[in-house]
């Protein structure tokens, strides 16, 4: 048996996404911008891809943007708040210390531009509070930006909160809806948020495709210089078959996601059951408010690697927050924000989920990892005097 | 072939040699630290300056266990001074090789057995010329 338990990472492409798509690269081939009948149809379908995630996402078709990535609405969505928050002297940008590095990463960009960047520490659980967020702003912070869900330990911040805030503060609020699109209900107008961030492959959809919603009056400059595409928003002939994918996809995951969801939640809890036997181990993330499919644990006195690589062996797919590379194991920065330590954050494990997941399959998992993380602690010189230690 | 290890780092890794601990070692090293990624231990059984038997136990990643075991191999059976003159590029060659950002742990394997024949001559009385282990744990350092 293999058990794909890696979903944060990618899902497989659903076969009616699939489907969809492949007319496009063939029998439509036509670029949207052409006036003749091939143009046209790319340009019909472009159209009604755009329908269809405007009302997965309770939005309206003039503030979807179709991006290159994840990553790409992510910067794009941050690098114009910036912007147009310094065209009026605003150069404060808020964010939290889990965030993916698409944003992190463009922050510490914007910092190095001469923009001031306030990172909001998490609680153990990866929390961000509103009152945070509020306490954070000042007159001249131009955007907030705090994912919807976060990608290692699954913890759902309290988006709709930190977006009223915002809306009250008159600050913008964009956020990274990457692992929460198409997995947690997510409604637009219920939201309140400025700019929304998703991504294609993490909801059984094409790689290489995202979408940056921002709302109507909200401004958003281009990243990518060129044609008129996307409103001037972003240029580049459109990747027709992705945006086609990605609106299936995601209509898909919306229409099953509340049966899809429960379905996991029982799932989840059961492996977070069976794993909490094991001796020193703790979940990592909040227990409740957590996505359906994910699971992320640490086992002290085990190294991450020799886990995923002895899991791998046994038909088990997963990942950890930690890779023995250059000479200083970098453990990541999600873990060490919730407060672990180095040595505890090096033996994490994410197990994460899809519509796919069977219970044979957690069953499975259940079978292998005990005796895996046994074996890898009966190798180790430096068990016995954990196991000493009080409990940290 | 995961992270581009190659088949014998994967069975070194998969089924480790030698590994274990041993009573009444002769002389045990132990280097590396939690922090750091990679903790290695190695015990010593030398009779006649010949290593009769060697035993390990690894915290670490794949190449800190698939090195060890492969360490513990190439000194098993062999005289002390032999086992001195191993390099961590003997190591990682006798594996077919090791991506480049795995070679610090190969290091650790050849210090750990520099350690356990510091130990076996600090045990034992016998004289050796400090220069030999010079730079040792140095860098590994534990907390
Ligand atoms: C929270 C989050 N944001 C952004 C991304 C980036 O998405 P993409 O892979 O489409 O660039 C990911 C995926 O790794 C993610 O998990
Ligand atoms: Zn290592």
């Amino acid at each position: 048996m293999t058990v794909y338990a890696d979903n944060a990472a990618t899902t497989r492409c659903g076969k009616a996404a699939l489907n969809a798509m492949l007319p496009f690269f063939h029998k439509e081939f036509g670029n949207p911008s052409s006036l003749h009948s091939y143009g046209q149809k790319a340009s019909a379908a472009l159209q009604t891809a755009r329908e269809s995630v405007a009302r997965s996402l309770g939005a309206s078709p003039q503030e979807i943007y179709f991006t290159g990535s994840g990553s790409e609405s992510d910067n794009q969505a941050i690098r114009s708040a910036a912007l147009t928050g310094a065209k009026k002297n605003k150069r404060h940008l808020i964010t939290s210390a889990i965030e993916h590095h698409a944003v992190l990463h463009t922050l510490n960009q914007l910092k190095r531009e001469g923009f001031e960047v306030t990172i909001l520490p998490v609680d153990k659980d990866g929390l961000v509070t509103p009152e945070q967020v509020a306490d954070a702003i000042r007159m001249d912070s131009a955007l907030v930006t705090i994912m919807t869900a976060n990608n290692e330990v699954g913890t759902i911040e309290p988006v709709a909160e930190i977006a009223k805030v915002c809306k009250e503060k008159g600050v913008i609020f964009h956020t990274d809806a990457v692992q929460a699109a198409g997995h947690i209900p997510l409604d637009i107008k219920t939201l309140g948020a400025d700019m929304l961030s998703l991504s294609g492959h993490k909801l059984h959809g094409p790689k290489g495709v995202g979408v940056l919603w921002c709302r109507k009056g909200v401004p958003l400059l281009s990243l990518i210089n060129g044609g008129g595409q996307e409103r001037m928003r972003r240029a580049g002939t459109e990747n027709i078959p992705g945006i086609v994918g990605l609106a299936v996809a995601l209509e898909e995951a919306v229409a099953e996601l509340n049966e899809v969801g429960a379905r996991l939640t029982v799932l989840r809890d059961k492996l977070i059951a069976g794993l909490s036997q094991i001796e020193r181990s703790r979940l990592n993330g909040h227990p409740t408010k957590r996505l359906p499919g994910n699971v992320n644990f640490c086992f002290e006195g085990i190294e991450g690697e020799s886990l995923l690589l002895l899991l791998d062996q046994k038909g088990v797919c997963a990942s950890s927050g930690s890779a023995c590379t250059s000479g200083s194991l970098d453990p990541s920065h999600v873990l060490l924000a919730l407060g672990l330590p180095h040595e505890i954050a090096h033996g994490s494990l994410r197990l994460s989920f899809s519509r796919e997941t069977t219970e044979a399959e957690i069953d499975h998992i259940l079978s292998v990892a005990p005796p895996v993380v046994n074996y890898l602690r009966s190798i180790s010189p430096v068990w016995e005097s954990i196991q000493a230690t009080r409990r940290s | 072939m995961a992270m581009g290890y190659s088949d014998a780092v994967m069975d070194h890794f998969i089924n480790p040699r030698n590994v274990g601990k041993m009573e009444n070692a002769d002389g045990v090293g132990k280097v590396g630290n939690a922090r750091c990624g990679d903790i290695m231990k190695i015990y010593l059984r030398v009779e006649d300056s010949i290593i009769t038997d060697v035993k390990f136990n690894t915290f670490g990643c794949a190449s800190a266990i698939a090195t060890s075991s492969m360490a513990t191999e190439l000194i098993k059976g062999k005289p002390i001074d032999d086992a001195l003159a191993l390099t961590n590029q003997a190591v990682v060659d006798a594996l077919d090789g090791l991506p480049s950002v795995k070679i610090h742990c190969s290091v650790l394997a050849e210090e750990a057995i520099k350690a356990a024949v510091k130990d076996y001559y600090d045990r034992h009385g016998i004289e050796y010329d400090p220069a030999l282990f010079a730079g040792l744990g140095k860098e590994h350092e534990e907390e």
